[in-house]
């Protein structure tokens, strides 16, 4: 665990980057810095590896401080990522990678398997090990980063708006892969991003800043969501935090119905008599084609032309409560369809039972919450 | 041998040197200087670059001495140095380090700060960042003055044709006057262009070998540039 425990930053021109910071950064999770530009992420993050020393207070790694340790061994023992990745432009990918490895001592070819392997495990194709920085895009460049970090093991990982100056999908990318790699090696991970919807997506833990580099607030993201600690936390948050927090509620206790779901080519009979405006058409193995109204299907049949589009499925538990919504609002008739993880329809569900769903949710976390206190 | 060349290759006795002969001193007087230079330069300009506030009064320094001119220089140093090669070495020398200096300097400052926070925090010592990161990025920096100074000591030697002889391949101008044989200029002319031109070539291709790792002219790419991923495999620009 590392322990910031009471820590200020004083710059020599007298600007207070961090006052008093306290934070317990846990083991093997994501904790993430967020705050507005100025706010002293980067320079609480390169104090943790002692790129800069702290003014007053100390900082603490699994209970001994920092500064009792070898300052090259402490850094060697945590990975950096940047934005822009700060490769070296005059080394192959291959030997970016091998850097730390290389300088603890290990053999060249022992320290350049790592490197494939580890070239492997960020996604990057074996082919471009011989490639110099200035031949990858951004994103490869970052996933280099990534790799590099990540060489000889180390414990610890910090991260300074690594995703920051790539582009959406490819943050987006960089940001899975982050997760998937983290659950197969449990870092230690420090985070720094401006971004709250990055800081709400990876974190285990956010620690929101505020200018002038004091604490605002520091909890898991479903708690910063439900309850801000204050109105600078809630702007901070944006708008829609209440849409946002549904992300944390799962959506496999949402009651479906398959009344309305026919297959195409069913019998008049079949078509009528359910009441629902709205028929949900799928292919004979069951994926979705699209709505239709009763008479209509009735009329032509299922011409794949004249139906109304299904907007983007969600499948219950392993989307959220927002993914659910989101389907039933982008849907034309209101009504979101379910499908199973090969894509067949379980079932549809309407505006109205989500909402019901939302506010036995809500109620049900407050109830956990009285619970808890 | 009695064409329009006629006594290209004569070299009158009194220089005391073959026409290869010649052009080995003429290498010797320009080239060692530029060494020097270098040797003297890289510790000046890391000196300049961790402390920077020594870097413009040296500049300053360095752009004064590169005003005096060459022949004043030779002059002055006949004092110090008596009739030696050292008297055309010495300014030559200094004028290398002028050159090299800054180039020095502007290479290893044009290490992107994301690359030297890296190399940081992967407990890398100053020492050995200089080394292995800093120094090679600056390479192209390196070379680039490496060439100014290299082409322009190898014209000047000739200058110290005009303070005793001791301009070698320069000398035969004086010899071309003395014994009336304008053959002697245009080879001192022609011989002098040509070694500067190949040993800047060398300098370029040393630089090529050196740096595997940079874009092709022209086709430099940003290199915070995101491109849409999975990108296309980019061919290799050389
Ligand atoms: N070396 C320095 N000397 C003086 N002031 C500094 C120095 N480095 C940072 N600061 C100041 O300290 C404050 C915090 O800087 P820091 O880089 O930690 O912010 P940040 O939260 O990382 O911001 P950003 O999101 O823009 O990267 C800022 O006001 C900055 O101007
Ligand atoms: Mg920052």
């Amino acid at each position: 665990m590392i322990r910031i425990e009471e820590v200020t930053k004083r710059y020599p021109d007298g600007t207070v980057a961090v006052d008093r910071l306290c934070l317990e950064i846990p083991d093997r999770a994501i904790t993430v810095l967020v705050g507005p530009s100025g706010c002293g992420k980067t320079t609480t993050l390169r104090m943790i590896n002692r790129m800069v020393e702290p003014s007053e207070g100390a900082i603490y790694l699994d209970g001994a401080d920092i500064r009792r340790r070898p300052v090259t061994a402490l850094r060697r023992s945590m990975g950096y990522v940047i934005q822009n990745a700060g490769l070296f432009q005059h080394r192959t990918i291959l030997d970016n990678i091998a850097t730390v490895p290389r300088m603890l001592g290990w053999g060249k070819r022992r320290a350049r398997e790592r490197a494939a392997e580890l070239m492997e495990r960020v996604g990057l194709d074996a082919s471009l090990a011989g490639r110099y920085p200035y031949q990858l895009s951004g994103g490869q460049q970052q996933r280099v980063g990534v790799a590099r970090a990540l060489a000889a093991d180390p414990p610890v990982l910090l991260m300074d708006e690594p995703f920051s100056a790539v582009d959406p999908v490819v943050r987006k990318g960089l940001q899975d892969e982050l997760l998937r790699i983290q659950d197969e090696l449990g870092k230690t991970i420090v985070f720094v991003t401006h971004d709250i919807d990055e800081a709400i997506k990876l974190g285990t833990r956010v620690a929101v800043l505020r200018t002038g580099g004091r604490l605002a607030q520091f909890a898991p993201p479903a708690e910063l969501l439900s309850d801000p600690a204050d109105s600078f936390v809630e702007d901070f948050l944006g708008a829609d935090r209440g849409i946002r927090r549904l992300s944390f509620f799962p959506s496999d206790g949402l009651e479906l119905t398959t009344d309305p779901v026919v297959r195409a080519g069913a019998t008049a009979e079949r078509t009528g008599g359910f009441g629902a405006p709205y028929l949900l058409v799928t292919d004979a193995q069951g994926r979705p084609l699209g709505w239709s109204r009763p008479q209509d299907l009735a009329a032509g049949g299922a011409d794949p032309g004249r139906l109304l589009p299904y907007g983007r499925p969600f499948v219950p538990g392993t989307d959220s409560l927002r993914a659910a919504l989101d389907c039933a609002v982008l849907s034309p008739t209101g009504w979101a369809v379910a499908v199973d993880s090969g894509g067949r329809v379980t079932g549809v569900v309407s505006q109205q039972t989500i909402g019901e769903a939302i506010r036995g949710a809500h109620a049900g976390e407050r109830a956990a919450g009285e619970v808890a206190r | 041998m009695n064409g329009a060349l006629g006594g290209f290759f004569d070299i009158p006795s009194d220089l005391q040197h073959s026409y290869p002969g010649l052009i080995g001193l003429h290498l010797r007087e320009a080239l060692l200087p530029v060494l020097a230079g270098l040797l003297l330069a890289l510790p000046l300009a890391q000196l300049c670059v961790r402390l920077r506030r020594l870097y413009p009064p040296v500049l300053a320094v360095t752009t004064v001495l590169y005003a005096i001119p060459s022949l004043a220089f030779f002059v002055v140093l006949i004092d110090y140095t008596g009739q030696t090669e050292l008297r055309v070495m010495i300014p030559l020398a200094v004028y290398s380090l002028v050159v090299l200096v800054p180039a020095i300097v502007d290479g290893v400052r044009s290490v992107p700060e994301e690359t030297l926070a890296a190399a940081t925090a992967m407990g890398f010592g100053p020492v050995r960042r200089y080394l292995q990161v800093q120094l090679p990025i600056a390479v192209p920096a390196i070379v680039a003055g490496l060439r100014v100074a290299t082409v322009s000591s190898i014209s000047l030697v000739s200058v110290g044709a005009l303070i005793g002889n001791q301009g070698a391949l320069g000398n035969l101008l004086a010899a071309a006057q003395k014994y009336d044989r304008p053959v002697l200029a245009v080879n001192s002319v022609l011989t002098t262009a040509v070694l500067a031109i190949l040993c800047d070539a060398l300098l370029v291709l040393a630089r090529v070998l050196l740096t595997p790792w940079m874009p092709a002219a022209g086709r430099r790419r940003p290199r915070q540039a995101a491109g849409p991923e999975p990108a296309r495999p980019r061919e290799a620009t050389r």
